[in-house]
C-alpha cells in the first residue's frame, strides 16, 4: 500500500509518481515550484498559512499542496488564475499586519516572506493593517529575542520546539487576530523553560525570532585600549562562516576566519578547539575514573553525559534534574577556554585578568546564556584572594559570546572581503588544537574524541584505526559498543550512545531516568546534527547543510597531523606548566563545574 | 400507578425557566396544595415546548388547554377556575382570533410541525426514564441488540436516507459505514453539542427535553461500528443540559441500557460528558477532538477524516446531537418510515429555531422540503406590526441571506447552497423592512472574526479585512471598489480556509450583496443607510489608529 504508484496530472501532463506522496512532493519531483511559508517536512505540516493551494479537478475549495495526499485520477492545476489570485491575496493579508521595515530587520536577507511577495509579484497590499504593532519586544532571555509584531503565525518554531527539541515552552494562545506564539502565562522566553538553543532561529521565516544582538558589546571592548581583548572560534565556525559570504555550504574557512578576525582588532586570536583538547582530557579521566569504580564493584554514575552543549544541560537541569550526578563536571570548551585566558594565559602574558576581555565566537545562541551562568565565574575567584578583588571587580570567565551570524555582520561593517583573505594561523599558546578538538562540531565528535585518548590510556595502545566511523553519521541517535582489553588483561566492551536533538536526548535520559540505561558514556548535543547545525549558524536552506558542514570539519581532521588530543603540545604544556595533571585540584577549580536543579515553572520569583 | 384527574405539563425548557417559569410553578404548587388537589392534579415539569415567545407556559390535559405568558399571580386563579371548577381561564389562553381559543394541537404554530426529534420535549419528564420508556424509549436499541446485527443497523440508516444536521448534511449511513468499516482496536462515538450559533438551541432543547433520546441514539451508533465508549461535547453554558444528560446516564446505567453486556447482550457501552470551554471552532469535528484530547481546539487537515483516524487517533463516529435523536425512531418505526418524511435526496424533519420579525418565534420541526413561506407565514404567523418581510438569514452566523423573491424555494441542502445559504445547524432569523443588510452581515462576520481559531492565514486575517471594510462601510467611508473587494476576499476566504468555519464565514456577506447589492451600494455613494440602522458616521473612541512599521518603543528587561 505504501508504494503503491498512483497516475496524476499536473497542469495537464501526466505524471506517475508514489502514491504516499503529497501535492508538494509530486509537484517538487515533477519541477513544479510551489511556494510555502508554514511547512516543513515531517517538522511542521499544519497548513496554515495556505500560500501553497492549487485547484484540484472535483474540488470544490482549493486544496494546500502541503497536507494533501495524491490519489490515483487527481487532476492537479497549480498555475491558474484562481489559485494565483488566492495566493497573492493571502499574502496580502500577512502583509498587511506585517511591519515594513525591510531595511532595518535582521532577517533582510533571508526573509521568506519577502523573497515570495517579491516572487508573486506584490507591488501595493491593498489591507490596511487590523492591529496594532508596538507590541513590546521580548527581550527577557539572554539568547533570544522575540519580536511578535514581525510574526506571521506560521507556526514553525512552535512546532520545532515541540516536535525536533521536545521542550515545547512556546505554542499559540488567544484566538483568531488576537492569537500569538506565546509561553506559559504569557511570560518573556528568559522567564520560562527555554533551553537557548535557537533552533525557533533559524526556522522562523521572517524576522520575528532573533539571536540577542551582542556585537556592540565587542565593539565597545575593542575601541577599549585598556582592555586585552582575545577571541576564541568555535570548531563549527569554521566549516560555516564562509556562507555569511555567499561561499558554497561547506566550505572549510579556518584561515580565513583567523585572517578576518585579526583585522577586527583582537588582541590574541585563539581557537576554541584547544579548549575541546583539555576538555578530552578533564573529561576522558573523569569517565575513566568512574568506569574504573564500577568495574571494581564500587558506585559510581554511568552513564556519563558529556556537557559541553549548554542547551542541553538547561533542558536536563529543567526536565530530568535527578539526572544530574550523571553529567560530566566539566565545563563547556568556551568556558574552560574563558578560565584558562584570565589565568593561565594572564598569568604568561603578565596582565591583570581585570584588562583581559574574552570574546567567543559561537554556533550557538544558548552559549550566551552560559557564560552569564552565575558560576562562570571562576577566574574571578581564582583571584580574588591574590589580588585583594573587591565585589565591583567582579568579572565573567567569558565577557561576550557572539553567533557566527554576528561575527559575519561584524566583518561586513568594517568592509572585509572574506573571499579573498589570506590564510592565516591562529595565535599561541592557546590557538594549537588537534584532529580530535575539531569533530567537536559535528554529533559525536566529542565521542569520538574522546574514545581516541580513552582507549589509549585505558589499552596503551593506539586505536586501530583513528577514525571512529561507527559514532559518526546524522542519525539522531546512535550506539556502538567498544571493545578494549585494559594493560592488565582485562576486557571491556564500552557502551556507548549518542544523540543530538533535544527530542532524541529525551529517549536517552528517559532510560536514564527510570535506571534501565544500557549505556557508559552518552554524548549530547542540543542541536540536531551537532554544533554545525547550532541556533546560532548561517541560515541555509540547503537540506543537506549538516552533511556538508560536518564532511568539511572530517577533512580538517584529516588533514591535521595531531590527531589526539592528549598529543597536543601545548596542551602537555598547560599540564606540566599550570594544571599538574587532569582533575587536579586546579583542574576542578577552574575547569569544572556544577549544576542547579531546576523548576519548569519558576512562579513569582520577582521579589529577590 | 397512580391516576389524576388533571395533567398540568409545565415547560421546563431554559427560556421558560429564565422568565419566570419556576416562580409560576411554585406557586401553583401552593394553590393546589392549598386546595387539596395534589391527588388530582400532577404537575409534569417538561422540556422545551417550542414556542419560547409564548413562554412560561403550561399545557393541561386531558383537552389540551395551551396557558402562555404565566405569572406566579395567575396560578391562583387557574386553580381555582380550571382545576376546581372546570373553567378555563380564557385571558391566559392563546387567542386565534377574537373569543376562540384553541388547544394545543389547534394552534397553527403547533399543528404544522412534524415531530421526530422533538417528539418528547414538552410531552414528558425529562428527568425520568420510566416515561421515555413509556413513550417506546430503548425500544430502538432494543430492536437494534435483539434482532439486528451491526450491518443491518448501519444498512437501516442509510436506508432511512437521514443526513448530518449539524450543518454540511454528510449522508449519516455512509458515516457510520466507513467508521464500521474501518479497522481500530478501539473504536469511539462522539456526539458534537457544541452547539454555537448564536440563537440556536435545538440540541440544547433535546439534551434538556429528552436526554434519553439521544443516549439510545448513540448506544444504537456504538453497536453499528463497533465503539464501546462514546463521548458527548457539550459546552459549558449549557449546565442545565449537562446535568439533565448526566441524570439521564446515571439512570439509564442504573437500568441495564448503558455499561456493561447491555440487555444482556455481549453488547458494552460506555457514555461520558466532556465539557468544553466555549469556542465556536470546538464545534467543528477535528477541532472537537482535539478540545477532548485535551489539546487546543483547533481543526486539523481532513483526510484523514475521523471515521478512520479520530479521537486519539482511532476511527470515530462523529453526529451532532439532532443526527442522534433522529435514530431511535428509524430503528423502531423502520426506515419506512423516516423515509415517508420529507423529499428525495432529503428525508426526515429539521429543527429550526425560528427568531427575529416573526409573530411567533421559537423551536420548530419541520419536514425537509417545506418552503420558507410555509414556515415564515403558516407556522410562525407572519410579519408582526404590519412590515414587510426582507430577508431570511438561514443557517446561523455562516448562513446566507434569503431574500423575498426565493420565498418559494423549497429547504433542503442543495437549494440553500445554490442561494448561497446552508442548512447549518438550523438558525433561522427572519428580518423585516427595518433591518439593514450591511448591518445584519457586519453583525453576523463580527461573530466569526471573534470565534476565528486563528489557525490558518484566510480565516484569522481575512474575515477581519472584510469586518473592516463593512465596518466602513456602516460608517459612511465607505469606498468606491469596496464591493468588489468584498466579493473577491470573500472568495478567497471560501476557497483556500482550512475549516468549514473559514470556509463558510463570508456567506451572510456574499448572499446579501448579491441579493441587497443596491442597499450596499446607497451606503456607499449616497452614504445613506435606507433602512435608517447604520449610524453612517465614525464614533471615534480612544483607540489609536493602527500603525504600521513602527519602532518598538518599550522593552521589557532581564529581571
Amino acid at each position: 500500500m505504501e508504494n503503491k504508484t498512483v497516475n496524476i496530472k499536473i497542469n495537464g501532463n501526466d505524471y506517475t509518481v508514489d502514491g504516499s506522496l503529497t501535492i508538494l512532493k509530486a509537484c517538487r519531483q515533477a519541477g513544479i515550484s510551489i511556494p510555502t511559508l508554514c511547512y516543513m517536512e515531517n517538522i511542521c505540516e499544519e497548513g496554515s498559512c495556505g500560500i501553497c493551494v492549487v485547484e484540484v479537478a472535483k474540488s470544490h475549495t482549493l486544496q494546500r499542496a502541503c497536507i494533501t495526499q495524491v490519489y490515483d485520477g487527481m487532476e492537479i492545476q497549480t498555475n491558474t488564475s484562481r489559485v494565483r489570485q488566492a495566493r497573492k491575496t493571502i499574502l496580502e493579508l500577512i502583509l498587511a499586519n506585517h511591519p515594513q521595515d525591510c531595511l532595518n530587520c535582521a532577517a533582510s536577507e533571508i526573509c521568506e516572506l519577502r523573497k515570495i511577495s517579491y516572487d508573486l509579484g506584490i507591488d501595493e497590499t491593498p489591507f490596511e493593517p487590523t492591529k496594532d504593532l508596538d507590541l513590546p519586544l521580548d527581550t527577557t532571555s539572554p539568547a533570544i529575542v522575540r519580536d511578535l509584531n514581525k510574526c506571521i503565525l506560521c507556526r514553525r518554531c512552535v512546532k520545532e520546539c515541540e516536535i525536533v527539541q521536545s521542550v515545547n515552552v512556546i505554542e499559540i494562545a488567544g484566538r483568531g487576530i488576537n492569537s500569538k506564539v506565546s509561553c506559559f502565562m504569557d511570560k518573556g522566553l528568559g522567564e520560562s523553560y527555554c533551553t537557548n538553543c535557537g533552533q525557533c532561529i533559524k526556522v522562523c521565516p521572517v524576522g520575528a525570532l532573533t539571536e540577542k544582538n551582542d556585537v556592540d558589546r565587542v565593539w565597545d571592548y575593542l575601541a577599549d585600549p585598556k582592555k586585552h581583548v582575545v577571541v576564541q572560534t568555535a570548531p563549527a565556525v569554521r566549516v560555516a562562516l564562509g556562507e555569511e559570504f555567499g561561499m558554497p555550504v561547506g566550505s572549510l574557512v579556518t584561515g580565513k576566519m583567523a585572517a578576518g578576525v585579526r583585522r577586527l582588532g583582537f588582541d590574541g586570536v585563539f581557537d576554541t578547539d584547544f579548549a575541546a583538547d583539555l576538555t578530552i582530557l578533564e573529561e576522558g579521566t573523569e569517565f575513566i575514573g568512574r568506569l574504573t569504580k564500577v568495574l571494581n564493584g564500587e558506585s559510581a554514575h554511568l552513564p556519563l553525559i558529556t556537557s559541553c552543549s549548554p542547551g542541553w544541560i538547561k533542558f536536563i537541569e529543567h526536565f530530568f534534574p535527578k539526572c544530574l550526578p550523571n553529567v560530566s563536571s566539566c565545563k563547556s570548551p568556551q568556558q574552560m577556554f574563558g578560565a584558562v585566558t584570565k589565568t593561565y594565559y594572564a598569568q604568561q602574558k603578565n596582565l591583570d585578568p581585570r584588562d583581559v576581555i574574552c570574546v567567543s565566537v559561537m554556533p550557538c545562541t544558548a552559549k550566551k546564556y552560559e557564560c552569564l551562568r552565575p558560576e562562570m565565574d571562576d577566574a574571578f575567584d581564582h583571584w580574588k584572594d591574590k589580588l585583594m578583588l573587591k565585589d565591583e571587580d567582579h568579572f565573567q570567565d567569558v565577557d561576550v559570546a557572539i553567533t557566527t551570524r554576528e561575527l559575519g555582520r561584524m566583518m561586513k561593517e568594517v568592509g572585509i572581503d572574506f573571499e579573498h583573505l589570506p590564510e592565516e594561523s591562529f595565535d599561541s599558546p592557546l590557538g594549537e588544537s588537534t584532529g580530535a578538538a575539531v569533530i567537536f562540531g559535528a554529533t559525536g565528535g566529542v565521542m569520538e574524541a574522546a574514545l581516541r585518548t580513552v582507549y589509549e590510556v585505558v589499552t596503551g595502545q593506539a586505536l586501530p584505526k583513528v577514525e571512529l566511523e561507527i559514532v559518526r553519521g546524522m542519525k539522531g541517535i546512535r550506539t556502538a559498543d567498544i571493545p578494549m582489553v585494559s594493560a592488565d588483561g582485562k576486557e571491556i566492551i564500552a557502551k556507548v550512545a549518542i544523540a543530538s536533538g533535544l527530542g532524541n536526548a529525551r529517549v536517552l535520559l528517559e532510560e536514564v531516568s527510570n535506571g534501565t540505561s544500557p549505556y557508559h558514556f552518552i554524548e549530547i548535543m542540543a542541536c540536531p546534527g551537532g554544533c554545525l547545525n547550532g541556533g546560532g549558524q548561517p541560515i541555509s536552506n540547503d537540506p543537506n547543510v549538516c552533511e556538508k558542514r560536518a564532511a568539511a570539519l572530517y577533512s580538517q581532521d584529516e588533514a591535521i597531523t595531531i590527531r589526539k588530543s592528549h598529543d597536543n603540545p601545548e596542551i602537555k604544556k598547560i599540564y606540566e606548566n599550570y594544571f599538574e595533571k587532569p582533575n587536579s585540584h586546579l583542574a576542578h577549580e577552574l575547569l569544572h563545574t556544577s549544576y542547579v536543579e531546576r523548576d519548569l515553572y519558576e512562579l513569582e520569583k520577582e521579589d529577590n | 400507578m397512580k391516576i389524576y384527574r388533571i395533567h398540568a405539563l409545565i415547560c421546563a425548557g431554559g427560556q421558560c425557566i429564565s422568565a419566570g417559569g419556576n416562580d409560576f410553578e411554585a406557586a401553583l404548587r401552593t394553590e393546589i396544595q392549598k386546595h387539596g388537589l395534589e391527588e388530582e392534579v400532577q404537575i409534569v415539569e417538561t422540556g422545551c415546548m417550542g414556542a419560547c415567545e409564548m413562554g412560561p407556559m403550561m399545557v393541561v390535559y386531558p383537552e389540551g388547554t395551551l396557558y402562555i405568558h404565566l405569572q406566579p399571580e395567575n396560578a391562583k386563579e387557574i386553580v381555582e377556575e380550571h382545576f376546581l371548577k372546570g373553567r378555563k381561564v380564557h385571558q391566559l389562553m392563546w387567542e386565534k382570533a377574537e373569543g376562540h381559543f384553541p388547544t394545543l394541537n389547534e394552534v397553527p404554530f403547533f399543528a404544522l410541525q412534524t415531530k421526530i426529534v422533538l417528539r418528547n420535549c414538552g410531552v414528558i419528564n425529562p428527568e425520568n426514564i420510566e416515561e421515555y420508556i413509556a413513550y417506546d424509549g430503548y425500544t430502538g436499541l432494543a430492536k437494534a441488540l435483539g434482532e439486528m446485527t451491526p450491518e443491518d443497523v448501519v444498512a437501516e440508516i442509510e436506508k432511512s436516507g437521514l443526513r448530518g444536521r449539524g450543518g454540511a448534511g454528510f449522508p449519516t449511513g455512509l458515516k457510520w459505514k466507513l467508521t464500521a468499516q474501518a479497522k481500530g482496536d478501539q473504536k469511539y462515538v462522539v456526539c458534537n453539542a457544541d452547539e454555537g450559533d448564536p440563537g440556536a438551541y435545538m440540541d440544547r432543547s433535546v439534551l434538556e427535553g429528552d436526554p434519553h433520546t439521544l443516549i439510545e441514539g448513540m448506544a444504537i451508533a456504538g453497536y453499528a461500528v463497533g465503539a464501546n465508549q462514546g463521548y458527548v461535547y457539550c459546552r459549558a453554558e449549557y449546565p442545565l443540559a449537562i446535568q439533565r444528560l448526566q441524570k439521564a446516564i446515571q439512570q439509564a446505567k442504573s437500568a441495564g441500557l448503558l455499561g456493561n453486556q447491555i440487555l444482556g447482550s455481549r453488547f458494552s457501552f460506555q457514555l461520558q460528558i466532556r465539557i468544553g470551554a466555549g469556542a465556536f471552532v470546538c464545534g467543528e469535528e477535528t477541532a472537537l477532538l482535539s478540545s477532548i484530547e485535551g489539546k487546543r481546539g483547533e481543526p486539523r487537515k481532513k483526510p484523514p477524516y475521523p471515521a478512520t483516524c479520530g479521537l486519539f487517533g482511532k476511527p470515530t463516529l462523529i453526529n451532532n446531537v439532532e443526527t442522534f435523536a433522529n435514530i431511535p425512531v428509524i430503528l423502531s418505526k423502520g426506515s419506512s418510515f423516516f423515509n415517508a418524511i420529507g423529499k428525495e435526496g432529503c428525508r426526515g424533519t429539521k429543527v429550526f429555531s425560528l427568531a427575529g420579525h416573526v409573530k411567533t418565534t421559537g423551536l420548530i420541526e419541520v419536514p425537509l422540503g417545506i418552503t420558507m413561506k410555509e414556515i415564515i407565514y403558516d407556522i410562525g404567523g407572519g410579519i408582526p406590526g404590519g412590515k414587510v418581510f426582507k430577508g431570511a438569514l438561514i443557517g446561523g452566523p455562516s448562513g446566507g441571506v434569503i431574500p423575498s423573491s426565493q420565498l418559494d424555494v423549497p429547504i433542503d441542502y442543495e437549494h440553500l447552497n445554490t442561494l448561497g445559504a446552508i442548512m447549518g445547524s438550523g438558525g433561522l432569523i427572519v428580518m423585516d423592512e427595518s433591518s439593514c443588510m450591511v448591518d445584519i452581515a457586519k453583525f453576523f462576520l463580527q461573530f466569526t472574526v471573534g470565534e476565528s481559531c486563528g489557525k490558518c492565514t484566510p480565516c484569522r486575517e481575512g474575515t477581519r479585512q472584510m469586518y473592516e471594510i463593512l465596518d466602513r462601510i456602516s460608517c459612511g467611508e465607505g469606498r468606491e471598489g469596496d464591493i468588489e473587494k468584498l466579493e473577491s476576499l470573500g472568495k478567497v476566504i471560501q476557497d483556500t480556509s482550512l475549516c468549514g468555519l473559514g470556509q463558510s464565514a463570508p456567506n451572510p456577506v456574499l448572499s446579501s450583496i448579491r441579493w441587497f447589492r443596491d442597499e450596499y451600494e446607497a451606503h456607499i455613494k449616497k452614504k445613506v443607510c435606507p433602512a435608517g440602522v447604520c449610524t453612517m458616521t465614525k464614533i471615534t473612541t480612544n483607540k489609536e489608529e493602527p500603525r504600521r512599521g513602527r519602532k518598538k518603543a518599550s522593552t521589557r528587561t532581564i529581571t
